[in-house]
């Protein structure tokens, strides 16, 4: 039995082409006569949508802080999607784009904007061509002016407050807070930062409302959500599931696993490893991830086999976050890169004393940047000591490496050389 | 009202004058850069944090006044 569900993928071309709009319009019905703002916020409210891009924040919450703010507001959508392993934002605005571009609208409304903007990074040539498009095929519809910009392509730039430096055409790094940018975003302007799926799932409540929106989902966590799954599964790919829905039972609808599965990753490069059957017990939720120790973020999830070896794919990632440290703040800079170069030390024979030096320093950078890139790196490899465990021992003794480094998680290219 | 030390992450440039003049609260980290207990400050040792603040160089500490509504 198949566990997807087909409310943001709704219609998708076989041949991957994008939903035009007279398809969409066909597909989801027109958007709705704007309700007054206090209706429409209210039904955001009651819907229980919370923000898909990682943090989880309430999406009413979110419009109603922005809305209230002073004078007219910005429309941000986040498209920049800066993390390898996550390919969901790309999915919509490259297929689905009217969903996208329609929330914009609603979200627009909701917060009393003037001007909206959607970022996609500038090395998403094919979404940026499409949003183009899709904006051409609405001229005239919208209420609001839509710009696209092209963000830089770095992992950082999908913070919100280094997203707001890079459509201002400053640096793409994060600002000390506060001012968040729903106090101070783009021009000085109170702005909301939402990332594109929300708003996706936005433009689906204001058409069918809040309780069509919580017939999947759970009750804390309504509704579907896009997963994006690799690794070692038949078929790696981005998925719509209810929120809830057991890991298991989408890996099955992916093919199943391809080889025996050692663990998982789960939440993205900010997020957890834990062993195969703990994930395997778990259902897509926060509530069911919390209990085992890690998040559901922006919901990337890699499985990794039995053949590969953990400590390669791991000692890669911690190379990658440290190089994309915006290089701001000195416990981030020197924390992780130090961090980096000892979880590649972790491989070789003798080694007995990395795992202490790097929990020590993980100690150290957790909590102590500008933004949260420490933090989540510093989850990333503390949750990786703990589930390789018995690798880093086995590595430490004999400096033998029973698995391959099958590189199964992606970094970009720039920085995708061999682990030292 | 009782106030506590914060450090600007961003504006750190990791000098270490903060750690030296204030070692009750601040101890530096392996790289040489502040970590500050936000913990709030008993009146007695006011005057050593508000020294810390003054003293860096690039303006990166702060003493900030707890309301009721803080921790």
């Amino acid at each position: 039995m198949s566990v997807s569900v087909s409310r943001l993928l709704l219609g998708l071309h076989s041949d991957g082409r994008p939903v035009r709009v007279d398809e969409h319009l066909h597909l989801h019905g027109p958007l709705p006569a704007p309700l007054d703002r206090r209706s429409l916020l209210d039904a955001v409210e009651r819907s229980g949508l919370r923000g898909r891009g990682g943090a989880g924040f309430p999406t009413a919450l979110k419009l109603r802080a922005v809305a209230g703010g002073r004078g007219r507001k910005v429309v941000l959508a986040n498209g920049v999607e800066g993390e390898p392993p996550s390919g969901k934002d790309k999915v919509l605005l490259r297929y689905v784009p009217h969903l996208v571009l329609d929330g914009v609208q609603i979200a627009a409304h909701a917060v009393g904007a003037n001007q909206a903007i959607v970022a996609v990074s500038q090395s998403a040539t094919v979404e940026l061509a499409v949003l183009q498009n899709a904006l051409r095929e609405r001229a005239g519809a919208d209420r609001v002016e839509v710009r696209v910009a092209a963000a830089p392509d770095a992992f950082v730039a999908g913070e919100e407050t280094a997203l707001v430096n890079a459509v201002c055409g400053r640096p793409p790094r994060p600002t000390a807070t506060p001012p968040r940018p729903f106090q101070r975003g783009v021009d000085g302007r109170p702005t909301l930062v939402q990332n594109v799926e929300t708003l996706a799932q936005l433009a689906l409540v204001a058409r069918r409302g809040p309780a069509w929106f919580r017939e999947i989902g759970t009750r804390d966590e309504p509704g579907s959500a896009l997963v994006t799954l690799s690794g070692a599964v038949g078929r790696p790919g981005v998925y719509e599931v209810p929120l809830g829905t057991p890991l298991l039972d989408l890996v099955a609808e992916a093919g199943g696993t391809t080889e025996p599965p050692r663990s998982v990753l789960v939440g993205g490069y900010f997020g957890s490893w834990l062993d195969a059957p703990t994930a395997f017990g778990c259902d897509l939720s926060e509530a069911s991830l919390g209990a085992a120790g890690a998040t559901l973020g922006a919901r990337a999830i890699a499985v990794l086999a039995e053949g590969s070896c953990a400590l390669a794919e791991v000692a890669r990632v911690s190379r990658y976050l440290a190089d994309e440290s915006a290089g701001q703040c000195g416990p981030c800079v020197h924390g992780l890169a130090a961090i980096a170069h000892a979880t590649a030390s972790l491989t070789q024979a003798g080694n007995v004393e990395g795992k202490l030096r790097i929990r020590r320093w993980l100690d150290q950078v957790a909590g102590r940047g500008g933004c949260r890139h420490p933090d989540g790196a510093a989850r990333f490899i503390r949750s990786a000591l703990e589930v390789f465990a018995d690798e880093i021992a086995l590595h430490a003794r004999s400096g033998q490496c029973p698995g391959r480094d099958l590189r199964l998680l992606p970094v970009h290219r720039r920085h995708d050389r061999k682990a030292a | 009202m009782s106030s506590t030390l914060r450090v600007n992450p961003i504006a750190c440039d990791g000098h270490g004058l903060c750690a030296e003049l204030f070692p009750e609260r601040i101890a530096l980290d392996d790289w040489g850069y502040p970590i500050v207990d936000g913990s709030p400050i008993p009146r007695p040792l006011e005057q050593h944090a508000q020294r810390a603040v003054d003293t860096c160089p690039v303006l990166a500490l702060r003493l900030e006044r707890l309301t009721r509504h803080d921790r």
